[in-house]
């Protein structure tokens, strides 16, 4: 156990990367190509430095226990903790985030406007990231929770696409609405049990009346972020406006936050409400599941298909997680990561084609297999992993989600398995659109298959999803003991 | 009698230092002409400082009670005399930078401001009801004077005679209050006060009624913001930047110190009171800014939200509430001030600007401003990490540990509303096409800017336990 405050210094660290690329840009005032340029290496240095020292973090880290660790604590003010750690789960999390990365800095290579305002803000956005994942203080966890959302916002704003500015202020008052509601739980929590440590919270046992009101307001902010039926529609808006590194960040890591409080905070501190609330959230995620399948069939853009498609996915997630079991929690656990490498890839799979035709127009494509076929076997193996084919990653999460739902409702889980179809139905319908078939549309003739930079992002991501999908036994062990504590904290049904 | 007063004259060091520099100045401006316009705002600045700094040098945890109790020197009003020097002193040096180029470069702009710091500081050490008003009056006065600094341009002069007369009508209301408080009780002094007051006679609560309107006048809470958004307009920027800073902390001291020792009893009366003033406060400057065009008007309506977030805490009473309410100012007036200073680096052509859409692109062109704009208006909409969500969450914690969840609810959508005109701010900085180029800010403003936004920092530079501390320190006699 090294003296070192890892995981201090991996939270920080990109942000120092941020400072330093403030200070270039401080040093050289107006248009610098040669700076651009050195922004995106510099940044690409500083997350791929995070990534190494991530992994000296896991080679460190314990995955058999469910206590946390890597713990570092200090006094910030009377109230408040500066309180780190890590369990399975957020130690995967945190592993995911610092994983793609630097796979997102290569995906924005092509950036050209204002581009160390850009590296600078994707660097402190991945402080923010690794920070909510990695705090064991309930206001420090919400410091970082909350704080995400100013470089987010300004990366889809000026980053993004067409209606960008729309799509940035829906985004970020849809999830301020949602949070600044847990806010005020989270101060009343703290005050009714004098603690704003996350481990005690979890032992504190919460008065079953203050448990509803505090699992509505927390479920305000977590339903948002996932996002669950009805209140996903920020998220297509913001997935087609945002560019494509922002998108993957989006759909990768920061759904993700909501799953995690639900495994964080809404069960283990609040069983009663959970309990109470289960057939409310059971409802809300088959709709998301069925009804977005439907509307992902419907979509003509490909980036809002597969925004759509997370929002079906994200269905199976939330439905695994108030399973209750160790089957759902584990599940809907494998289904967060998978989803992030999968819909990640996707995204960067459209990235690579509007880079070179500046659309997404499904209608535009067609035949890219003539023309394109490395590019055509990636996007089919993580369509694939999409549908939730047996031998990538997509199958295990949901085939658990669903083990774990029918052992406590059936009508659910078969309600889900129709999402499941529907998603092959969407799922091939693009792959074939896009990618098969003869070339129609002549300016596709002279389109070109993968560049370097390109297989760089594209293989660890393909790796990761077959590893996932063949032996999947790894990951879920890894995050084994944490979850089976959730499930105990949890309880069963009373 | 000669060992009071001498006693007395020591313990008021700052005042003294204030009102002697005053006077001073005033004849070497006379004797000078306005050619040391600039020399007399940077001693002005420095004295004001110095006052600051010894307030804090000659606090003591007990209280002392000077001039026959008529003003008492404690650790409240030492903390609250550090922050409004700070707040004056920094106005001071970003006025003496706007009006050096400008044809209103006059002498008196730091004889005023001293002369208001010193009403600040009276106001911040009053005890008894009559050094209220002659610290309210001292402080209003000068401040007339300064809205209507420019007094060739109509609008200044609107300004300051719109703040006059309203001012008049809200110290004539204070003043009805203050005499029904003593029909009443029988005392000016809070300790005599707080003998007779804690019976809830109708006639007491009659008169806290009204001094707690005059004081909501000065501090532009709703109903009583009516002035704020044309005075703000109207004045000089640097004026309007000291109005919207150091008159707010002294306002909220008095309010403060006059609830919760003399009316301390009688927490549940007025209690309602302040959380209407609250929640109008709250409403106005969330809607009503969002359709401002005017950069400066929107800051008018963005001081009235906080005032709400500040009445909030000081709802909740007792030492945490006021801690909270302190807390939210010291966070306040950085951000603000930063603010202002951006909004005075907004010079095109030597001529000022004051639309939101002048700041168009002002990203691309200068990513220092930018970066100055974002961190105080995400700070001002209180999103974390900046300074400004921990002011919201010390105020929120007070208030729901004293059972006030409805409002505490209240002001979380009220945040959400304000989000979206700080939002367009930042939205016109980074998102559109670039507007007007600026002039070359001046270095003064650059550097009050960069200080400012290191202080939105709170976790990083002076420390949130510092600033904890401080206002606990700050309330402790409460």
């Amino acid at each position: 156990m090294s003296s070192l405050p890892l995981l201090s210094i991996i939270t920080f660290l990109p942000s120092f990367g941020a400072l330093l690329l403030m200070a270039a840009r401080w040093a050289s005032p107006g248009a610098n190509p040669g700076l651009d340029r050195g922004a995106k290496y510099l940044a690409l240095v500083f997350t791929t430095a995070t990534l190494v020292l991530a992994l000296i973090a896991l080679d460190q880290f314990d995955p058999s226990s469910a206590a946390f660790q890597l713990v570092e604590k200090h006094q910030w003010a009377t109230w408040l903790q500066y309180h780190l750690g890590v369990d399975g789960i957020s130690m995967a999390l945190v592993l995911l985030t610092s994983a793609l990365m630097p796979i997102c800095i290569l995906a924005s290579w092509s950036i050209e406007k204002q581009v160390t305002s850009y590296m600078t803000l994707f660097l402190i956005l991945q402080t923010t990231l690794i920070g909510v994942f990695a705090s064991m203080d309930i206001v420090l966890f919400y410091v970082f929770f909350e704080g995400g959302l100013i470089p987010m916002f300004i990366l889809i704003g000026v980053w993004g696409g067409a209606r960008r500015i729309y799509a940035a202020f829906k985004y970020f008052l849809y999830t301020l609405l949602g949070s600044i509601v847990m806010l005020v739980a989270l101060v009343v929590m703290a005050i009714t049990a004098n603690t704003t440590s996350i481990p005690d919270l979890i032992a504190y046992d919460f008065p079953p009346a203050l448990q509803h009101w505090c699992w509505l307001a927390f479920f305000a902010s977590f339903a948002v972020k996932m996002p669950m039926w009805p209140v996903h529609t920020w998220l297509p808006d913001a997935h087609v406006e945002a560019p494509t590194a922002g998108s993957v960040v989006l759909a990768a890591i920061l759904l993700k936050l909501g799953g995690y409080g639900f495994l964080r905070f809404s069960l283990p501190m609040f069983p009663d409400a959970s309990h109470y609330f289960t057939p409310l959230v059971f409802a809300m995620s088959v709709i998301a599941i069925i009804y977005t399948s439907l509307v992902a069939f419907r979509q003509t853009d490909i980036k809002k298909l597969i925004a759509y498609s997370s929002v079906a996915h994200m269905g199976f997630v939330t439905m695994g997680i108030f399973a209750g079991n160790t089957q759902g929690l584990q599940g809907a656990m494998f289904q967060m990561l998978s989803h992030g490498i999968i819909s990640g890839a996707l995204f960067i799979c459209v990235g690579v084609v509007y880079d070179r035709m500046h659309t997404r127009e499904i209608a535009f494509y067609g035949g890219l297999v003539n023309r394109m076929p490395v590019y055509a076997a990636v996007f089919m193996l993580f369509t694939m992993g999409n549908v939730g084919l047996p031998g990538t990653s997509g199958f295990p999460g949901e085939i658990l989600t669903m083990l774990g739902t029918f052992q406590v409702n059936p009508w659910i889980a078969a309600g889900a398995c129709t999402g499941v179809i529907l998603s092959a139905a969407y799922a091939l319908t693009l792959y074939r659109k896009v990618a098969l078939g003869p070339i129609v549309n002549p300016k596709l003739e002279n389109i070109t298959d993968l560049n370097t930079r390109e297989w760089i992002m594209f293989v660890p991501l393909v790796i990761a999803a077959l590893w996932m999908g063949l032996a999947p036994t790894m990951t879920l062990d890894f995050t084994k003991a944490a979850i089976e504590q959730v499930a105990v904290q949890y309880g069963p049904a009373p | 009698m000669i060992d009071q007063l001498i006693y007395s004259l020591s313990w008021t060091q700052p005042e003294c230092l204030l009102a002697g520099l005053a006077l001073a100045l005033a004849v070497l401006g006379a004797y000078l002409g306005d050619r040391s316009a600039g020399l007399i705002a940077w001693i002005a600045a420095a004295g004001i400082t110095a006052a600051g700094v010894l307030a804090v040098m000659f606090q003591t945890p007990e209280p002392q009670y000077v001039f026959s109790g008529a003003l008492v020197i404690d650790p409240f009003s030492a903390s609250m005399k550090a922050l409004m020097a700070f707040a004056a002193a920094v106005t001071l040096l970003l006025a003496s930078d706007h009006f050096s180029g400008s044809s209103d470069k006059r002498f008196e702009f730091g004889v005023l401001a001293l002369l208001s710091t010193l009403g600040f500081f009276v106001m911040a050490s009053s005890n008894n009801l009559m050094s209220l008003y002659v610290g309210l009056e001292l402080q209003s006065l000068a401040a007339y004077v300064l809205a209507a600094f420019r007094r060739d341009d109509a609008r200044s002069s609107e300004a300051g005679l719109k703040y006059f007369v309203l001012g008049a009508l809200s110290s004539g209301i204070l003043l009805y209050g203050a005499s029904l408080i003593y029909g009443f009780t029988g005392s000016l002094a809070y300790d005599r006060i707080v003998e007779n007051a804690s019976s809830g006679n109708v006639g007491v609560i009659f008169g806290l009624v009204f001094l707690i309107c005059g004081l909501a006048f000065k501090m532009s809470a709703a109903p009583f913001h009516m002035w704020t958004p044309d005075v703000y307009d109207g004045a000089p920027t640097p004026v309007t930047a000291l109005f919207a800073s150091a008159p707010k902390v002294a306002a909220v001291a008095l309010l403060i110190r006059l609830l919760y020792e003399p009316f301390g009893d009688l927490l549940r009366s007025w209690q309602q009171v302040i959380i209407a003033l609250s929640v109008f406060s709250l409403v106005v400057g969330a809607l009503a800014a969002l359709v401002q065009t005017d950069i400066k008007r929107l800051m008018a309506y963005s001081s009235i939200a906080n005032m709400g977030f500040v009445l909030m805490g000081i709802a909740a009473g007792g030492q945490a509430g006021a801690a909270s309410a302190l807390m939210y100012l010291a966070f306040y007036v950085p951000a603000t001030l930063g603010a202002f200073a951006i909004i005075l680096a907004m010079r095109s052509a030597s001529t000022p600007l004051t639309k939101i859409a002048d700041l168009a692109g002002l990203a691309a062109r200068r990513p220092w401003m930018a970066v100055v704009l974002t961190a105080v208006f995400f700070s001002l909409t209180g999103i974390p990490p900046l300074a400004g969500f921990f002011g919201k969450f010390y105020v929120f914690r007070a208030a729901l540990e004293a059972g006030l969840w409805p409002l505490v609810v209240f002001g979380a959508l009220a945040t959400v509303v304000g989000a979206g005109y700080y939002l367009w701010i930042i939205k016109t900085v980074w998102f559109d096409q670039p507007g007007p180029a600026f002039d070359k800010a001046s270095g003064t403003i650059m550097v009050v800017a960069a200080v400012m936004t290191v202080l939105t920092f709170p976790v990083l530079v002076v420390g949130l336990g510092a600033v904890e501390a401080w206002a606990q320190a700050a309330a402790a006699p409460f």
